[in-house]
């Protein structure tokens, strides 16, 4: 608790004891009054000052100058009629019950959230002279050899250069299995060094290392918010001044109806009590705090988890999703070619790989990686010339006096070449030599173990529509989707088709529904920002990727897609609740305020109470189970 | 130009209406808080300086809550 919480809870229950002594004391007359403003005073002075203030600042709807009108309005009928002066003091009291509660919740969760989010190292150690010195880390600069011990915090983005070790990643990655890490590996700031002593040389600035990413992608979650927030807001300033006539009505009209129609008294002080208990329900508060409390906890449960949800808007839209589109390279599969058969070949296996690698030998192409992987043996640059990569079919060459084409069908039918029916079990390289057809590379990308889980849990979170884009053949990607059970897929697209595909799909969007694309980040940035959220994994270390995604997922498990929806789903429950609850208590209560049931005990009993409960509610979104392999597998 | 400052408000509602508040004070584009982690993110225009703007902000934002403090 902070001083001023504690503070306010002395008071609390300095009044609170005062005011059961004065219920119980036969006293009676000016002195009862006098003795009850004692504790009036105590737990309302701050609320009188502030309201004081408030009048002189013109700012009549604020709660502190209604809550002093209600109380000292109810003292005053107390002190001509009915001598109860504990009602005064009780709403008072709850009020500030109420406050303290308040702020105590909020306190308590943004400090859980923080720590959550414990990433920020606070030091990075250089070596000088043979000893460690402790130095911030961001006045290091990039190519500086730093020192993690076992338990500290890697500072900074780098690459290791000395020593091996595990890594904790779990407060990026939410994943708890250590990572092993070695020489020449490289590693991101935020991580926990598990075991050994490692030398880093950094790769990257304090500023743009992933912490720092991070922490201020999480920070600035909030600024963007979300339309149940604008909605609040926007209830909030007309509800007070709405509260406010209807209670200065509910003062001069039935006593004037009275007089004037019905020719009897006019009972002026029922109805002005009944006036005061309209402010004391006046204080849209509950509400107020309950809305970003719900998003905050859920933005910082998700965080938890590794799922970086960059703003409440994109949560919010989270959980309107009914149609994922997913890219299949790097997001469904591994995004690892890895050469698994050789077919048909008229040469020996080895040659052919050996005529494969080499005519590929200048290419990055993840397959021309994948060929020189299996090949093997360090590629002899004399033995290959002419390399010539013809665009979208392959590569020609010619290696050791042999001419060599290597690439896909579309090569072999421009130089004339038949070649025999293909598999469909991933891309095929064909490989011709002097003009003859040698033979073809089977190259597959794998799935990833949990890819089929992680499509039946989208499904599960009530997901209508998953649909795959790839750039593959259609042959192996239709393979994959049947595997996988998709409902439809769009394949050998270019990177600019991907995004004409995803603009057909939302056009399709019924209105209220989103469409959610989930890429590796890598080249799907247009992708990405063109759906209504796009999710990018894997995209630990990945700057182009944080900042074209709406959700990071800081690992590369496609089953916290789904845990995403359950967040944002979960979270918007509870946001609902909340405006339903607070809105029809309060209206409830108004009710039977204007007809006279409701008193203010009962009046302020509701208010408090509706906003702990709504602040309780609020704080169950940080708590939320993630989908998990096994739960998956028992429901299938 | 852009700055975030740290604030202290007690009430959500109360941080509603500074924000809108901020938005009509000259030198400032747009203002933002949040509630929950008390950050005031504040734009300025090109032309203002931002101490002279940050004092007025601080004086609105003390009509609407006396007690909100402003580190800047």
């Amino acid at each position: 608790m902070t001083k001023k919480q504690r503070n306010r809870l002395y008071r609390i229950l300095v009044a609170g004891a005062m005011m059961l002594l004065l219920l119980l004391l036969p006293i009676k007359g000016l002195l009862r009054f006098v003795l009850y403003l004692i504790p009036y005073l105590i737990i309302g002075h701050d609320i009188l000052r502030k309201a004081f203030l408030g009048i002189r600042n013109r700012q009549m709807f604020d709660e502190n100058f209604l809550m002093a009108v209600a109380t000292i309005g109810a003292l005053i009928i107390g002190l001509t009629r009915s001598g109860d002066y504990g009602e005064a003091v009780a709403v008072m009291l709850f009020y500030q019950i109420g406050e303290l509660f308040q702020s105590y919740a909020v306190g308590k969760s943004r400090k859980s959230i923080s720590k959550l989010m414990d990433i920020r190292p606070d030091y990075a150690n250089i070596e000088e002279n043979g000893a460690l010195m402790q130095v911030d880390p961001a006045s290091i600069a990039i190519g500086t050899v730093i020192v993690v011990q076992p338990g500290e915090k890697i500072p900074l983005d780098g690459i290791i250069t000395e020593g091996s070790s595990a890594l904790d990643t779990a407060a990026l990655t939410g994943e708890s299995a250590p990572k092993e890490v070695r020489c020449e590996d490289a590693v991101i700031s935020g991580c926990i060094n598990l075991s050994g002593v490692l030398k880093i040389r950094t790769t990257k600035e304090f500023e743009d290392s992933t912490v720092a990413k991070i922490l201020d992608l999480v920070e600035n979650a909030s600024t963007r918010k979300a339309k149940s927030e604008a909605f609040i807001s926007k209830f909030a300033k007309y509800y007070t001044p709405a509260v406010c006539i209807g209670a200065f009505s509910l003062a001069i009209l039935p006593p004037l109806f009275r007089i004037v129609f019905l020719h009897t008294s006019a009972l002026w002080s029922e109805w002005i009590y009944r006036a005061l208990t309209f402010l004391v329900i006046s204080c849209p508060c509950a509400l107020v705090i309950s809305i970003p409390l719900s998003f905050f906890a859920a933005i910082g449960g998700a965080g938890k988890l590794g799922i970086l949800i960059k703003g409440a808007n994109y949560l919010e839209a989270l959980s309107y999703a009914d149609t994922v589109v997913l890219d299949k390279t790097g997001t469904l599969t591994k995004g690892v070619f890895v050469v698994s058969e050789i077919l048909y070949h008229t040469l020996p296996k080895e040659q052919i790989l050996e005529y494969a690698a080499y005519a590929e030998s200048a290419s990055s192409h993840p397959i021309s990686k994948s060929l020189q992987q299996a090949y093997g043996k360090p590629i002899d640059h004399n033995r290959v010339h002419e390399i010539r990569e013809i665009s979208g079919m392959g590569v020609m060459a010619v290696v050791d006096g042999c001419s060599v084409a290597a690439g896909n069908r579309a090569l072999m039918q421009q130089l004339a070449i038949s070649y025999p029916q293909e598999s469909n079990l991933g891309t095929i390289v064909h490989l011709a030599v002097n003009g003859c057809y040698a033979g073809q590379i089977l190259i597959a990308d794998q799935l990833k173990p949990k890819a089929k889980t992680a499509v039946k849990a989208l499904r599960q979170c009530g997901i209508r529509t998953t649909i795959m884009l790839t750039g593959d053949r259609k042959e192996a990607a239709a393979e994959t989707a049947q595997q996988l059970e998709l409902d439809a897929v769009f394949s050998e697209l270019l990177p600019h088709e991907k995004v004409e595909r995803v603009e057909a799909l939302l056009s399709q969007q019924t209105p209220k529904t989103t469409l959610l694309f989930v890429g590796d980040g890598i080249n799907d940035a247009p992708v990405l920002s063109r759906a209504d959220i796009g999710i990018a994994m894997g995209a630990i270390g990945s700057d182009a990727a944080i900042e074209a995604a709406d959700v990071v997922l800081m690992d590369d498990d496609p089953i916290k897609v789904a845990s995403a929806i359950r967040i944002s789903r979960h979270c918007m429950r509870i946001v609902r609740q909340n405006i339903i609850v607070a809105i029809g208590v309060k209206l409830i209560c108004l009710l039977l305020g204007a007809f006279g049931i409701a008193n203010m005990w009962l009046a302020v009993f509701a208010d408090v109470g509706v906003m702990m409960l709504a602040v309780l509610n609020a704080i169950r979104a940080l708590y939320i189970k993630p989908f998990s392999e096994q739960e998956e597998l028992s429901h299938a | 130009m852009k700055r975030s400052y740290h604030i202290e408000v007690e009430c959500a509602n109360c941080a509603n209406k500074m924000e809108a508040a901020l938005q009509r004070i000259e030198g400032i584009e747009h203002a933002a808080i949040q509630f929950m982690t008390q950050k005031l993110t504040v734009e300025f225009s090109a032309a203002a300086d931002p101490d002279a703007v940050m004092q007025k902000a601080q004086k609105v934002c003390r009509t609407i809550e006396p007690d909100c403090e402003i580190i800047f």
